[in-house]
């Protein structure tokens, strides 16, 4: 097979995720993106691990073991992604990447000031709160 | 811009013919055409999954793709990648995906703001990295082939011993990774719960924040036996609302622990 299949496959993929990281706006989304970059370069790596293995007398098969570690981090990376997407939701009330942003710059200081103020005393009250219901 | 690489294979052999038949890949090979045509399904549904409006219809595209990927795999003889990738990906990943997009309550149908305003900026941006890397990727391997025949070099026997006999260190290390992301993910989640039983009401209270504020940012999220206590405690609750939020808000309270236990069942899975 010639290599240029499986490579020019991945480029347009990891290109194809590229635009989903930059252009969607729901966090989840953004997260299915980045699986189809992350898949783009597995693809990259089966390829040239098979075609070196026969090429190049390469018995490591890095490529693949690389593909696997890849895989298995993915998955580790879309759990605690999810986790952070659902703790965001629970707090804010969305999960849309364009509305949070509290550590912006060059946006209205007013209302970072009115998110610090609200979110200050929910914490202390908190910790207080916490430390009575176990006393 | 597959095209691409076809006027890549076809342009090829004039040049350097003596290459092209020491591999006997002149023309395109059975492989090689189902390569293509797989490929171009997993790619236009990699397309539609970052275009479609649909969020859920987004992660069923993701199916298409990752499959369509696996069968690739198939292709190139690597085997065990192939199952692993079913697995994980299409078992997991995306069952992962669309329990977030149901805990975020994502409406069905068609949602107009599921894309930024930056869309055509980014979409540049993706237009010109795919064609830098088409050209260069495929300029740089036009004379290159895989050699497919004789033993797999994917199979699982050559991935078990290669991987057992060379990445042993790695493989452990990142056990204790997936560990620690296991651990993450339900700390993550438990100090959400934590934090945000009590503390919202009070402030709320205390504060008197007005109505324009998001009100999800300060409704109580957990009611259960340990924060009864934190509601005594703090005594200030307005108790018609916290009655009716209690009810309202089970579901997704209740639904949030699925997400958690399947991660051990994706954590075995990667191993």
């Amino acid at each position: 097979m010639h290599l240029a299949y499986p490579a020019v496959l991945a480029a347009l993929l990891f290109c194809t995720g590229l635009y989903g990281v930059l252009a969607r706006r729901n966090a989840i989304l953004v997260l299915m993106s980045v699986e189809l970059m992350l898949n783009a370069v597995n693809l990259n790596l089966v390829a040239f691990d098979v075609w070196l293995s026969k090429a190049a007398e390469e018995t490591l098969h890095s490529g693949q073991a690389l593909t696997l570690f890849t895989i298995a981090i993915a998955a580790a990376e879309i759990g605690i992604g999810l986790a952070i997407v659902l703790a965001v939701h629970r707090n804010r009330g969305t999960a849309d990447i364009d509305k949070l942003r509290d550590t912006a710059e060059g946006h209205g200081p007013e209302d970072t000031d009115d998110d610090a103020r609200t979110a200050e005393p929910a914490a202390e009250t908190g910790r207080t709160g916490k430390a009575e219901a176990t006393a | 811009m597959t095209l691409a690489a076809a006027t890549a294979t076809t342009a090829h052999p004039t040049l350097t013919t003596v290459a092209a038949e020491s591999h006997g890949f002149l023309s395109p090979t059975g492989v090689e055409v189902a390569f293509l045509l797989v490929g171009l399904v997993t790619f236009g549904a990699a397309l539609v999954t970052v275009t479609t409006k649909q969020l859920v219809h987004a992660a069923l595209w993701l199916v298409v793709a990752l499959g369509g990927l696996a069968v690739e795999y198939l292709l190139l003889t690597a085997e065990f990648i192939a199952w692993v990738q079913v697995l994980i990906y299409v078992g997991s990943v995306v069952v992962l995906l669309l329990f977030g997009l149901m805990l975020t309550r994502a409406p069905i149908g068609r949602s107009p703001d599921a894309d930024s305003g930056n869309r055509w900026a980014a979409l540049v941006v993706a237009v010109a990295a795919a064609a830098a890397l088409v050209w260069v990727v495929a300029d740089a391997f036009r004379t290159t082939w895989i050699d497919l025949d004789g033993p797999a070099a994917g199979s699982t026997e050559a991935t078990g011993a290669s991987l057992f006999q060379n990445w042993v260190l790695p493989f452990e290390a990142l056990s204790v990774l997936l560990l620690a992301a296991l651990v993450g993910a339900i700390v993550l989640s438990r100090k959400a719960k934590a934090e945000s039983s009590s503390p919202p009401l009070n402030s709320r209270a205390a504060t008197g924040s007005s109505p324009s504020a998001p009100n999800s940012r300060n409704r109580p999220i957990r009611r259960n036996g340990r924060s009864e206590a934190t509601r005594s405690a703090a005594g200030t609750e307005p108790t018609a609302r916290g009655t009716a939020s209690t009810t309202k808000e089970t579901g997704p309270t209740e639904a949030s622990n699925p997400v958690e236990a399947t991660n051990p069942t994706e954590q075995e899975g990667a191993r």
